[in-house]
């Protein structure tokens, strides 16, 4: 019998570092998301932000530093115990990662399949739930290939979605959406945080949204290789003295770059 | 938020419950217990009973007892609006927590229509569809093979559009770095043979005549056959499943859009590279094969090295490694052309590149082998 988990969805990470090979992409790192809150990932291309959160979804061990999730420390847990957190976090990964064998139905069911005892009439309205909560409009039984990138993305979050996790993560979730999809997703994401209670934590680059629903944030920086502000987007725009932070939550060229335009290297 | 990992009921949760208060033709469904999709189902006979009843016009909802609640509330909702629809009532959903309503608002109010149904198709559509598909690969097989040889002499006078880092990867992929496999498998080939041979030969005390055996089945056949089915398992697998995962990338349409000649830059390469390793490889795998039978039979025949090479030298003639020399090329090139055209032509999903890697795999093999069987019959024919 595994020991009770702590009340409610939280991560406390301390002291992270992390990276491919020994050389870290991001070093000392210390944030919290609270229960209830939803929480974004943000910073320049090639920051790191998808490899943080490949780190807190459990897909790539840190050098350094511990990341505690409802209590636990995840990485120093058994790897069975481990899985069992998963279980209770939904993914949305950048493209979908849909199963590309499976119909779309089948790619929501298959986890409510493995995990739990339920009939499948049960499942197929649970499936069904999800594929209209993400406002797909297409028959369950199409085949990933036939979907366009923005309805992959929303199958990919139905799939998030199929066990009612407690922690959502999601990688670019209104990326390839039309602005009325990336409008819907965002009343999602906060109908699903009133109403579950779920956590959500975010990588996003949608200035709109990040400024609508994240009630907290991180910002990575890739020269520094820290994250140089913490704090909800909207604050960080408002009140943070960052050059960077400043430039990207106002969509402004750096004013160290503007002097030498070189056509967005940098 | 039901903090449990278990997938099965726990005993802090409690089953999900429903009470009907009728007051003339409207019906209030109190709900109580916790509404966890996961761990406990609602009966299916639920939305009968709660629809159904003398004169009912109107039910409304009211959650003021709800525990725990997830997507288990929803689709009980979800399922009561159909069932609602269907039944003419009203359903008034306000007594529900609001939290539940804005996710409930989320769902579109009217059923999806149906998938169109697929057109059912006659025996004669299918068989008619497959011919003109197999048709149609006919004519594109002949536009690469006939584009390969218009080009590949530009190519090899340097005049073709492809990068010369791309011939030389492919030429190194299809040459150095198969010819360890090559030469392990044709040695392994070579000793059996001398070993089976040897056995049937002993019975009639003609062991001697292992050498012309081993000597004439090796640089005839075995060697171009087993080096040609090692490189389309190796090689011409890898050439569809690359191609394949460029189109699955959009890579090939973007060499499209700018115009870069498809058959140049991605197909000639591998084509000219696997055509001229192949006679290479067929070379070192003959030496490899009669090497394992010189071994097998000096080792464990009794044959002195002399006797054996002295009989070897007599009964492989200049013609017939000609022959395997010439089959290896051919070879060579029907294994590149195969794993090349099933790449282009295959889907753009993930399974598809592996599909695309089996088929060229076995496509590849029934191909040369087929070759090999037409070789062998004209061979015959002209004495040779």
């Amino acid at each position: 019998m595994p020991p009770p988990l702590e009340d409610g969805a939280k991560i406390a990470v301390e002291g992270l570092a992390f990276g491919y090979g020994s050389e870290p992409i991001q070093n000392n790192l210390s944030f919290t998301v609270a229960t209830g809150s939803i929480f974004a990932i943000m910073g320049g291309s090639g920051c790191g932000k998808s490899t943080l959160l490949k780190v807190l979804i459990g897909l790539l061990r840190p050098l350094a530093g511990t990341v505690h999730v409802r209590g636990e420390d995840y990485w120093s847990v058994s790897a069975d115990r481990r899985e069992q957190i998963g279980r209770r976090c939904g993914v949305l990964f950048q493209s979908g990662a849909l199963w590309s064998s499976m119909s779309i139905a089948d790619n929501v069911a298959l986890p409510l399949r493995m995990f739990t005892a339920l009939t499948e009439p049960e499942i197929d309205r649970l499936v069904q739930l999800k594929l209209d909560l993400v406002g797909l409009t297409a028959p369950g039984d199409m085949m990933p290939s036939d979907l366009s990138g923005g309805m992959r993305k929303r199958v990919g979050l139905a799939r998030a979605m199929a066990l009612d996790p407690d922690i959502l993560f999601l990688d670019e979730p209104s990326a390839g959406l039309d602005p009325i999809g990336a409008r819907r997703l965002d009343d999602l994401i906060l109908a699903l945080r009133d109403g579950f209670g779920s956590t959500v934590v975010m990588v996003s680059h949608e200035l709109p949204s990040l400024f609508a629903i994240c009630d907290g944030g991180i910002f990575l920086d890739a020269d520094t290789h820290t994250a140089i502000a913490i704090g909800a987007p909207r604050d960080l725009r408002d009140r943070c003295d960052d050059p960077t932070v400043h430039a990207f939550m106002n969509r402004e060229i750096p004013k160290s770059d503007s002097a030498v335009d070189d056509g967005g290297q940098k | 938020m039901d903090p449990s990992t278990a997938d099965v009921p726990s005993p802090t949760t409690v089953e999900p419950a429903w009470e009907c208060r009728d007051d003339g033709p409207s019906r209030l469904v109190v709900l109580s217990g916790d509404w966890i999709a996961r761990l406990h189902a609602v009966p299916s006979d639920a939305f009968e009973t709660i629809l159904n009843g003398p004169g009912l016009s109107s039910v409304a909802l009211q959650a003021d007892k709800i525990g725990a609640w997830d997507s288990g509330l929803l689709t009980f909702v979800a399922g009561l609006r159909r069932g609602a629809d269907q039944h003419g009532l009203t359903l008034d959903e306000s007594g529900l927590p609001p939290s539940a309503r804005r996710l409930l608002a989320l769902l579109p109010r009217d059923a999806l229509p149906a998938a169109p149904a697929r057109p059912s198709r006659s025996i004669r559509a299918v068989l008619g569809t497959q011919a003109l598909t197999v048709w149609a690969e006919g004519g594109a097989v002949a536009t690469m093979l006939g584009e390969t040889i218009l080009r590949g002499g530009a190519a090899l006078r340097g005049q073709a559009r492809m990068r010369r880092t791309d011939l030389l990867v492919a030429l190194q992929d299809a040459g150095a770095s198969a010819l360890s496999i090559v030469i392990v498998v044709n040695l392994l080939m070579g000793g059996i043979l001398a070993f089976v041979g040897a056995v049937q030969l002993r019975r009639f005390g003609a062991d001697i005549y292992v050498a012309d055996l081993v000597g004439i089945a090796v640089v005839r056949e075995i060697a171009a056959l087993i080096t040609a089915v090692v490189m389309s398992g190796r090689t011409g697998g890898a050439y569809a499943a690359q191609i394949a995962t460029m189109l699955g990338n959009e890579e090939i349409d973007a060499l499209r859009t700018i115009g870069v000649p498809l058959h140049d830059y991605l197909i000639l390469p591998r084509i000219l590279a696997l055509t001229l390793m192949m006679p290479l490889l067929y070379l070192y795998g003959s030496v490899a094969g009669i090497f394992g039978g010189f071994l097998v039979a000096v080792a464990m025949l009794n044959l002195t090295p002399a006797t054996f090479l002295a009989h070897l030298q007599t009964s492989v003639t200049g013609s017939q490694v000609l022959f395997g020399l010439s089959k290896s090329i051919a070879f060579g090139g029907v294994i590149a052309i195969i794993g090349c055209r099933i790449g282009l032509s295959a889907g753009r999903s993930a399974s598809d590149v592996g599909r695309a890697a089996t088929r060229a795999v076995v496509a590849g093999i029934v191909a040369i082998i087929a070759l090999d069987a037409v070789c062998a019959v004209c061979a015959n024919a002209l004495r040779f």
